[in-house]
């Protein structure tokens, strides 16, 4: 399977969006070629800003060109525009409802070598609890184009979480993307399987292998977290009476919780979580996934125990 | 457009003066909480803004070609809604809805309400606020001034520093930054809480043209705004030393004013004091 990083959906994506939109602007905090900023640098450096290491000033200075009339990307680690400049989101993105895009790339373990400290797991949570910020976790390279692209015409702050290391690409370029509309990509009738991001192809691993003990796993490309695709989780819930959540990040508060909370309320059934449960470290990518519990496997064997407690 | 015909009624904009320091105190009163000591020392920089310098419209809150006025330091907000209400950008009678349910007149000010053109009140955020403002202005080729006033303790934020940077790197000469400096914070005296050992020296060498003002003092406010219209490489910073309390004997200078609202019986003396009508 073709793999490619979703940061790199976003570079061509804002390449795209550059051409389109004379009022879109780029700001960077001294990780241009990381987040893939400096591909829109290439093309179109009278709009682009770099900040230094200065996240608080750039999501402030991104809400000053807001204000203005353009539309910018501020783009940074994840872990940095989410925790270091919190507030500054809370106060001068989300409170204003303005249209800024906060682009977070480094999302998830599989960040790798260099550790806890850049292995952003808390941003869904983070950002999801502000009023209106769309928090979109894209599943692919394709996915994260189109969702850079719908985050222009968005009337309201998006963050998108993207990835560094290739993911494989599991959408085709003619497939929905719509902001707030998960996509079903399995149907079954035994358990559902939600997930998101790099997450999503591993649900989709595990639905294979369920097949092969009998089991039919119905799996939600939940890209979207916030606002969160109520009637088609619903739907698919009332039908498999179990689910399994699965992402990069952490249990608290983030994809899972999100879920939790509108079953909680609405359809309440049996549910497992699978995510991080406490900080990374250094290691592989492939190491950290599985040392953490988030392989194809440990989703298999969360289905099986629900079926069976079913 | 307010017709800032340029020639300076002094003694007219001391009645407006005094008049904006009434409204302050009667607004703080019915709200019976609130920010009395920074919004009294502010209201010479914003009368010699709004009434002589900025270019704007109250008709108009969103005429592209205004002025921009950032208060950084929201807390210091009736101050700006007594000015707002006194042009005509919200009616006066709003004033008294002042931290009340529903009111636009937010305890610390809300984007929305016309003429506010940013949400603030955490401090920190409005210079690099200002800066994206500067910049978007540069890159549609406008001609407009961007102010931002800022506290002499918010300087301790760390973000007000990324922001100088910021400014002075882009060269970003459609800026200019306040300061009010009226030498008091919360915990105490700015020299005692955090001392900055020389503020015009530090933001010298950050690349930033510094004045310095007495900003009670309308004429030399509004030559000195005159002035750093005349640097076209830096952003300009104009260091007003001011009253914490201004205007009001009992007030002036006396830290326990900083998020205290007057009584009734207080407010009937300062606004003897202030000997309007
Ligand atoms: C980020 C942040 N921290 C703390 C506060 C609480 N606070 C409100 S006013 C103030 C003191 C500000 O001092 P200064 O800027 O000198 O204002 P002034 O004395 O002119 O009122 C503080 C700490 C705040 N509003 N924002």
């Amino acid at each position: 399977m073709a793999m490619e990083p979703t940061r790199d959906g976003f570079g061509e994506g804002i390449i795209e969006v550059g051409k389109l939109y004379k009022n879109v602007v780029v700001l960077s905090a001294d990780l241009s070629s990381s987040t893939r900023a400096n591909w829109f640098k290439e093309k179109y450096p009278e709009r682009f800003f770099c900040f230094g290491v200065a996240e608080q000033d750039m999501i402030c200075a991104a809400a000053g060109f807001a204000l203005s009339g353009k539309i910018p990307f501020a783009c940074t680690f994840g872990v940095f525009a989410s925790g270091r400049a919190w507030d500054q989101v809370r106060i001068s993105v989300s409170s204003m409802d303005l249209n800024i895009n906060v682009i977070g790339t480094h999302g998830g373990v599989s960040v790798g070598e260099d550790g806890l400290t850049h292995q952003a797991l808390e941003e869904i949570s983070l950002m999801r609890c502000l009023p209106n910020i769309a928090v979109i976790v894209p599943v692919d390279v394709i996915e994260a184009k189109k969702a850079t692209i719908a985050a222009v015409k968005y009337p309201h702050p998006t963050y998108i979480r993207l990835g560094r290391n290739p993911v494989p690409i599991i959408t085709k370029e003619k497939d929905k993307f719509k902001i707030g509309k998960a996509n079903l990509l399995k149907k079954g009738k035994d358990v559902t399987i939600i997930a998101c991001g790099s997450m999503v192809c591993e649900s989709l691993r595990a639905c294979e292998f369920l097949k092969s003990k009998g089991i039919y796993a119905e799996v939600i490309n939940l890209h979207t977290i916030e606002p969160i695709d109520k009637k088609t989780i619903l739907n698919s819930v009332k039908k498999t009476n179990a689910v399994v959540t699965v992402e990069e990040h952490t249990i608290k508060g983030g994809m899972g919780g999100a879920v939790a909370e509108l079953l909680g309320e609405n359809y309440p059934i049996l549910m497992k979580r699978i995510g991080m449960k406490n900080f990374g470290e250094s290691g592989s990518p492939v190491e950290l996934l599985k040392k953490y519990g988030l392989t194809y496997a440990n989703i298999a064997d969360a289905a099986l125990d629900l079926v069976k407690r079913k | 457009m307010l017709d800032k015909s340029k020639k300076l009624d002094v003694g007219k904009l001391e009645t407006i003066a005094k008049e904006i320091r009434r409204d302050i105190l009667l607004m703080l009163e019915q709200a019976g909480s609130g920010h009395t000591g920074g919004s009294l020392s502010i209201v010479e920089i914003l009368i010699v803004l709004y009434y002589c310098k900025m270019k704007h419209n109250p008709k108009n809150p969103k005429w592209q070609k205004r002025d921009k006025f950032i208060l950084s330091k929201g807390h210091g907000c009736p101050a700006l809604y007594a000015v707002l209400a006194n042009l005509g950008y919200f009616p006066q009678e709003d004033l008294l809805t002042l931290r009340k349910l529903g009111s636009g007149l937010q305890g610390h000010p809300r984007y929305g309400l016309p003429g506010i053109e940013t949400s603030s009140g955490s401090l920190g955020q409005g210079l690099s606020i200002a800066c994206g403002m500067a910049l978007a202005a540069r890159m549609d080729n406008m001609k407009n001034k961007i102010y931002c006033l800022m506290g002499d303790g918010e300087l301790d934020e760390g973000q007000i520093w990324e922001a100088a940077m910021t400014a002075a790197h882009y060269n970003l000469s459609n800026l200019c930054g306040i300061i009010d400096y009226n030498k008091y914070q919360i915990d105490g005296k700015v020299c005692d809480v955090m001392n900055i050992k020389s503020i015009p020296d530090v933001w010298r060498s950050f690349g930033w043209n510094v004045e310095e003002v007495d900003g009670h003092n309308i004429k030399a406010l509004f030559e000195v705004f005159n002035k750093v219209d005349n640097e076209k490489k830096k952003p300009s910073l104009i260091i007003a030393h001011t009253i914490k309390g201004k205007g009001v004997s009992f007030i002036e200078k006396d830290n326990r004013w900083h998020g205290v609202a007057p009584r009734k019986n207080e407010l009937e003396r300062a606004l003897k004091e202030l000997d309007l009508e």
